[in-house]
C-alpha cells in the first residue's frame, strides 16, 4: 500500500488524455495556474520551464527526468519510481507534449539499478498500451523514453553537470546561462524536472489547477512528498500540504522532543527547537528536496556536522575553487572545534568563508554546503564551542 | 586573423568547460544587436553575448582572473573574477557571464572583495612551494595576485611539505602538482588548443589533480613534448626541464669546447624576459652574451635552416621525379616537413601509418649538431668527443628530439643540449650580463653568414616561403622578387589556423650545378601546378591529416608544413611566458623584420651552405653523406601504451 494518497488517487492516465487533447500553451497555462514548483530542490516554476523550452526553435528537444536522488536522508523518489513509475512517465509525456518533444530520458542514480527492471518493464507495457511511441493514442504526438544509469556522483544530479554525464563526459555543472531550456542536452534544449515534479504534473493535468491549488499556501501550492528519517518513531516517506509546520510533522512520526531538524537533506538548514513552530514553504522554509533529518537529544551536534561536511568534501565535483578547497576547510574547522582548537577568531573566518562560498561557488553544490555548518554554529554555539581540549 | 580553433568544430573539452555562444547579429547596428553594461558607473556599449569581462576591459576596469586564458575556451573555474551583478543573489564570473540584458556590475564591492580574497587564501592554502625556490619567481599569476589582495597571512593554513611526486620522466615536461591550483589551462591547452588529450583532470572534490592515463608518469603516455601547457600554466606547476646546470659545467670544463647554435625565435623573444616590449629581435646582442657567457662559439641555426631546405627540397624534387618523369610508383605525396619535433612525435602518435610521408631530412638542429661534429671538428681539428653542442631553441619538444637514439649518426650525439628561450635568459641573469644594453657582435664562421629564409623558419609558414623562394629561383629559374614583391611570399605568411596555395610552374630554367647530378633537366616539371599547405598548432594539423584521410583537398598536396606549436617556432613551448595571440604576432613581425634586413634572403644563396657542399658533402643534397649524417627515420609509436 503505497504511502502516496494523491498518487494513489490519481484516475491512471487522466492527465495524459487530457493533454492530449489541448494546445501546447494551454496545457502550459494550466502548469502556470496550478503554480506548481520543482521538487527536485531549487523550486523553478515548472510551467515557466516548460515554456521555455516550448518557446526555443531546435530541431530536438529532450525531456529529462532527474531521478538521481543523491541528497542525503532523501528516499522518496524511489518510492515514486518503485510505486507510480506510470504517472512519472505519464508526467514526462505531458512535458513532451507541452515543448514538443520526441525523446525522454530518465536518469537513474546509480545506486538504484535494482528499479531498472521495473522501469524497463513499465515503459515495455506502456508502448504496448500505446501510451508511449509514434502517435500516442491516436494523438500525432510522438515520444519514447530511454532509462540512463547513472555512475553515482552526487554531482550528477545537477542538471547542467546531470547533462555533461549524459554526453558521456565528466560530471561536471556547466557556466550557466544559457540554461538547460535553451542549452541543453548535445545542445538542445532540454527540460530536467524532478520526479516528483513530474508525477504531480501528471496529476495536476488530471484533475485540474484548481483542486492542486487547494492544498499548500498561496506561494506554496499543493502536497509535497517528504522523506523523513532519524531520531522519530516511525520514519519513512509523507505527503503534507505545503505549509506544514515542522512541529506537526514531527508528531506525524514521532519525533516530538528533538533537539534540531536538518531540513532539506545535508545541503539544507539545521533547524533548532525555538523554530519548529515555522512552516515548510518556499515563502518560509524551503523545503530542498523535501527530506527531514530528525536529531534526538543524544546526537552531538559535531558529529552530525563532521558527517555532512565529510560527504560534501567528498562529492563536490572539484571544479571551483571555492567548493573544492572551502569544503575541506570547513571540515578541518569541525575537527578542531571537536578538538576544542578552534578559536572564536577561525570560527568567525570559517562562517565568512561560508558565506563566500554561498555566492562565489559555480553551483548550487557550493553554493548550500555551508549551510549546515552556518545553521548549525548559529544555533549550537554553545554546545559546539564548549569541547575540552584535546592533544589528538 | 585568428589562430585559434572554433569550439565548436572541436568538440573535445567537455561543454562545462566550454564557452557558451551567444547567437550574435553579424551586424552590430542592428537594433538589438549591442547592449548597455554599467560597470562602476560606467556605461559601455558591447555586442550581444560579451562576457562581463571583456566589457569590462573596454571600460578600461581591470578585473583579477587565473583560469581564464586569451587563447582558451572559457572554463570558470577559479571564480576569482566574480563581481556583483544587480538582481543576482550570487556573484557571477565575469569571465563566463555572457551580456544579453542591460545590466549593473560592480567588481570591487565589500562582497566582491572578501570573496576573491578567501579564493585566494584557499588556493594559497594548497599550494605548496617557497617563491624563493620557484623558476617562476616574479613571474607567476598566483604571486602577483597575492601582492595585489595583499595576503599577509595564510588565512586558512598552507601546506608546508609537497604531497605530490614531482614528475620528472619527461626528456621536456616537469610537472609538479604541488603547485597547481587546478586552473585548468594546462587541460584546456592540451585538450583544446592542442587536440592532443594528455593531461586531464582525474578524481574528484579535493583529490581531484591533473594526471596523465591511469596516472602514469608524462614520459611513458602520449605526450607529444610541445609545452604548450607550460606556456599557459600560470604557476610554476609546469616547467621545462632545466639543463643550465649541465651547460655551464661544460662550459666551465677546459677540455670542453662548447658551441651554440640560435634559432631565430628565441632571439625575437628573449628580450621579453628582461622586460623589452615583445617583437624586440636581440640577435646580436645575444652573440655579444653568450661569449661573455663563455662559449667558445656562436652560430646561426639559419645556415643549417638552409640546408634543410636544400636537403628537404631535394627530396621533394626527387619524389616529384619519381611520380611524373619515371612514373615509378612508390613516391609519397604529400609530402611532410619534419622541422618540429612536437608535430614529429604527434604523427608518430596519431597517424604512424603516414611516416612515409615526412620528409626524412633531420630538423635544423640536428643537422646543425651532426654537421659540427663532423664537418666543422674537421676543420678546426678538436676531437669530437671534446665539442658539447648546445642549442637555443623555442622549444621544449627539441629536448626530447636531441635526445633520440638515432640522432647520433657520426659516432657522437648530434645535439648535447636543447635549450629553450627561457633557460638561456636564467643563464644570461646569473652571469649579470644586461642583455638589452650589450653591443652588438656578429656570428661566428664557418657558420655566420646572415640569411632571412632561415631566420623564418620561425613563424608560421616560413619553412613553405623559404622553400618556395628555393624552387622559384631553381626550377622556374625567375627571381622571387618578379613575382613576389620584396620577395616577400604572403600568401603563406599570417595565423590562419591551415593555409593553402599553388604555385604554377609555367617554365623551367636550366638546372644549377649543385642538383645536376640528379636532375638532368626540369622538363618534368614544365606546366606542373605545385600545391602546398600550411598548419601550425597539432589542432590544425588533425583537421588537415583527418582531411587527407578522407582523400580532401590536402591529399592532392605535394608539399605541407607542420608546425606543432600555434603560431609556429615563435609561439613555442620553451619561449618566454605569457604567451598571448598578441605577443606572438609582435615576435613574427620581428622576424620578418630581420629577413627583410638581410641581404641573403635565399637558402640556396648562403654562401656557407654552398660550401658545404663543396668541402664536405661533395655528392650534393640528398647524396649517401647528407643521407647518413642529415637525414634520419622515425618510430611508428601509436596510442597505445603497455
Ligand atoms: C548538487 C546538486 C544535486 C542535485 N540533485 C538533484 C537530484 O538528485 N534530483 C533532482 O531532482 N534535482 C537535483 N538537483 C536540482 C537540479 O539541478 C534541478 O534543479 C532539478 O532537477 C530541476 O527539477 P525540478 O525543477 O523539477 O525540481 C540538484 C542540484 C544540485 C546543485
Ligand atoms: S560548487 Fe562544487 S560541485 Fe559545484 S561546480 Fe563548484 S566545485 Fe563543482
Amino acid at each position: 500500500m503505497s504511502s502516496i494518497q494523491t498518487y494513489t488517487q490519481a484516475t491512471p492516465e487522466a492527465g495524459l488524455k487530457r493533454a492530449l487533447g489541448m494546445s501546447r500553451p494551454d496545457i502550459i497555462h494550466e502548469m502556470n495556474e496550478s503554480g506548481l514548483k520543482g521538487r527536485g530542490g531549487a523550486g523553478f516554476p515548472v510551467g515557466g520551464k516548460w515554456n521555455f523550452a516550448a518557446s526555443a526553435k531546435s530541431e530536438k528537444k529532450y525531456i529529462i527526468c532527474n531521478a538521481d536522488e543523491g541528497e542525503p536522508g532523501t528516499f522518496k523518489d524511489r518510492v515514486v519510481l518503485q510505486e507510480h513509475a506510470d504517472l512519472v512517465f505519464e508526467g514526462m509525456t505531458i512535458a513532451a507534449k507541452a515543448v514538443g518533444s520526441r525523446e525522454g530520458i530518465l536518469f537513474l542514480r546509480g545506486e538504484y539499478t535494482d528499479l531498472r527492471e521495473h522501469l524497463e518493464d513499465t515503459l515495455q507495457r506502456r508502448r504496448e498500451q500505446k501510451l508511449l511511441g509514434d502517435n500516442i493514442q491516436g494523438s500525432g504526438v510522438d515520444f519514447d523514453i530511454r532509462v540512463f544509469i547513472g555512475a553515482g556522483a552526487y554531482i550528477c544530479g545537477e542538471e547542467t553537470a546531470l547533462i555533461e554525464c549524459l554526453e558521456g563526459n565528466r560530471g561536471e555543472p556547466r557556466n550557466r546561462p544559457p540554461y538547460p531550456v535553451n542549452t541543453g542536452f548535445n545542445g538542445h534544449p532540454s527540460v530536467v524536472n524532478n520526479v516528483e515534479s513530474l508525477a504531480s504534473a501528471a496529476c495536476i493535468m488530471g484533475r485540474g489547477a484548481d483542486w492542486w491549488k487547494t492544498m499548500g499556501t498561496a506561494k506554496s501550492t499543493g502536497m509535497k512528498l517528504f522523506s523523513i528519517s532519524g531520531d522519530c518513531a516511525r520514519p519513512g516517506v509523507y505527503e503534507f500540504d505545503l505549509g506544514v509546520t515542522v512541529a506537526d510533522i514531527l508528531k506525524e512520526v514521532g519525533g516530538e522532543g528533538a533537539k534540531a531538524v536538518q531540513v532539506g537533506g545535508a545541503s539544507g538548514r539545521c533547524i533548532p527547537p525555538s523554530e519548529y513552530a515555522r512552516s515548510i514553504a518556499y515563502e518560509d522554509i524551503p523545503t530542498g528536496g523535501g527530506s527531514l533529518i530528525v536529531f534526538g537529544q543524544q546526537r552531538d551536534m559535531l558529529d552530525v556536522l563532521e558527517n555532512f561536511m565529510d560527504f560534501f568534501g567528498d562529492e563536490s565535483c572539484g571544479q571551483c575553487t571555492p567548493c573544492r578547497v572551502g569544503n575541506l576547510k570547513l571540515l578541518e574547522g569541525v575537527k578542531l572545534l571537536r578538538a576544542g582548537k578552534c578559536s572564536m577568531s577561525y570560527l568567525k573566518e570559517l562562517c565568512a568563508l561560508g558565506e563566500t562560498m554561498q555566492i562565489a561557488s559555480k553551483c548550487g553544490l557550493g553554493q548550500s554546503s555551508p549551510n549546515a555548518f552556518l545553521s548549525v554554529v548559529a544555533h549550537f554555539r554553545d554546545e559546539i564551542m564548549g569541547r575540552t581540549y584535546s592533544q589528538a | 586573423m585568428s589562430e585559434m580553433t572554433n569550439p565548436d568544430t572541436s568538440r573535445r573539452v567537455p561543454a562545462s568547460q566550454q564557452a557558451m555562444s551567444v547567437p550574435v547579429p553579424g551586424n552590430l547596428d542592428a537594433i538589438g544587436a549591442t547592449v548597455g553594461v554599467n560597470i562602476d558607473g560606467v556605461d559601455v556599449k558591447v555586442p550581444l553575448g560579451t562576457t562581463i569581462l571583456d566589457a569590462a576591459k573596454q571600460a578600461g576596469i581591470k578585473i583579477p582572473t587565473l583560469c581564464h586564458h586569451a587563447d582558451l575556451c572559457v572554463a570558470g573555474v577559479c571564480r576569482i573574477c566574480s563581481v556583483e551583478v544587480e538582481g543576482q543573489r550570487t556573484l557571477q564570473a565575469s569571465c563566463s557571464f555572457p551580456v544579453t540584458t542591460p545590466i549593473k556590475v560592480k567588481t570591487h564591492t565589500q562582497k566582491v572583495r572578501q570573496a576573491r580574497r578567501h579564493i585566494l587564501d584557499l588556493m594559497l592554502s594548497e599550494h605548496c612551494g617557497d617563491c624563493y625556490t620557484c623558476g617562476r619567481n616574479g613571474n607567476c599569476e598566483l604571486q602577483t595576485l597575492a601582492k595585489e589582495y595583499g595576503v599577509d597571512s595564510f588565512r586558512f593554513g598552507h601546506v608546508e611539505k609537497p604531497v605530490h611526486e614531482i614528475d620528472r620522466s619527461s626528456y621536456s615536461v616537469v610537472r609538479d602538482n604541488n603547485k597547481c591550483i587546478l586552473c585548468r589551462r594546462c587541460v584546456r591547452t592540451c585538450l583544446d588548443l592542442q587536440e592532443v588529450g594528455t593531461i586531464e583532470v582525474l578524481g574528484r572534490s579535493h583529490q581531484s589533480h591533473i594526471g596523465t592515463f591511469l596516472d602514469k608518469p608524462l614520459g611513458d603516455v602520449v605526450c607529444i613534448n610541445c609545452g604548450q601547457c607550460i606556456n599557459r600554466c600560470p604557476t610554476g606547476a609546469l616547467r621545462a626541464n632545466d639543463q643550465t646546470d649541465e651547460v655551464w659545467a661544460a662550459i666551465e670544463d677546459p677540455k670542453k669546447h662548447v658551441v651554440i647554435q640560435t634559432a631565430p625565435s628565441p632571439r625575437a623573444a628573449i628580450g621579453e624576459c628582461f622586460g623589452m616590449e615583445p617583437g624586440t629581435a636581440m640577435t646580436f646582442e645575444l652573440n655579444t652574451a653568450l661569449k661573455m657567457a663563455g662559449f667558445d662559439q656562436v652560430f646561426d641555426t639559419n645556415f643549417s635552416a638552409d640546408l634543410t631546405i636544400l636537403e628537404e627540397g631535394t627530396e621533394l624534387l626527387l619524389r616529384l621525379k619519381q611520380a611524373l618523369l619515371l612514373r615509378e610508383p612508390g613516391a609519397v605525396f604529400p609530402q611532410f616537413t619534419s622541422c618540429s619535433p612536437g608535430w614529429i612525435k604527434y604523427l608518430e602518435h596519431f597517424y604512424p601509418e603516414y611516416i612515409p610521408n615526412l620528409s626524412t631530412a633531420k630538423s635544423p638542429q640536428q643537422m646543425f649538431g651532426a654537421v659540427i661534429k663532423t664537418y666543422y671538428a674537421e676543420k678546426q681539428g678538436i676531437d669530437p668527443k671534446d665539442i658539447v653542442t648546445v642549442a637555443l631553441m623555442p622549444c621544449s619538444a627539441k629536448k626530447f628530439e636531441c635526445n633520440r637514439p638515432e640522432m647520433a649518426d657520426s659516432g657522437h650525439k648530434d645535439v648535447d643540449f636543447g635549450l629553450t628561450t627561457r633557460e638561456l635568459a636564467k643563464m644570461i641573469s646569473e652571469a649579470g650580463i644586461d642583455l638589452p644594453r650589450l653591443p652588438k657582435s656578429d656570428f661566428d664562421s664557418p657558420f655566420g653568414t646572415p640569411s632571412g629564409s632561415g631566420v623564418i623558419f620561425g613563424a608560421t609558414g616560413g619553412v613553405m616561403e623559404a622553400a618556395l623562394r628555393t624552387v622559384i629561383e631553381l626550377v622556374v629559374g625567375v627571381k622571387v622578387e618578379d613575382l613576389f614583391e620584396h620577395a616577400d611570399i604572403k600568401p603563406v605568411r599570417g595565423f590562419e589556423g591551415v593555409r593553402y596555395v599553388e604555385l604554377a610552374i609555367p617554365q623551367v630554367g636550366p638546372v644549377p650545378d649543385l642538383l645536376k647530378p640528379l636532375f638532368p633537366s626540369w622538363d618534368f616539371l614544365k606546366g606542373a601546378t605545385l600545391k602546398v599547405a600550411i598548419a601550425h598548432g597539432t589542432a590544425n594539423a588533425k583537421k588537415v591529416m583527418e582531411d587527407i584521410k578522407a582523400g580532401g583537398q590536402f591529399s592532392k598536396c605535394h608539399f605541407i608544413e607542420f608546425m606543432g606549436c600555434p603560431g609556429g617556432c615563435l609561439g613555442g613551448g620553451g619561449q618566454p611566458i605569457p604567451t598571448t595571440p598578441e605577443i606572438r604576432q609582435a615576435r613574427a613581425k620581428a622576424i620578418y623584420a630581420e629577413d627583410s634586413a638581410y641581404e641573403i634572403r635565399k637558402s640556396h644563396e648562403n654562401p656557407d651552405v654552398l660550401k658545404i657542399y663543396t668541402e664536405f658533402l661533395t655528392e650534393g643534397p640528398c647524396g649517401h653523406k647528407s643521407h647518413k649524417l642529415l637525414h634520419t627515420h622515425y618510430t611508428p609509436r601509436g596510442k597505445y601504451i603497455e
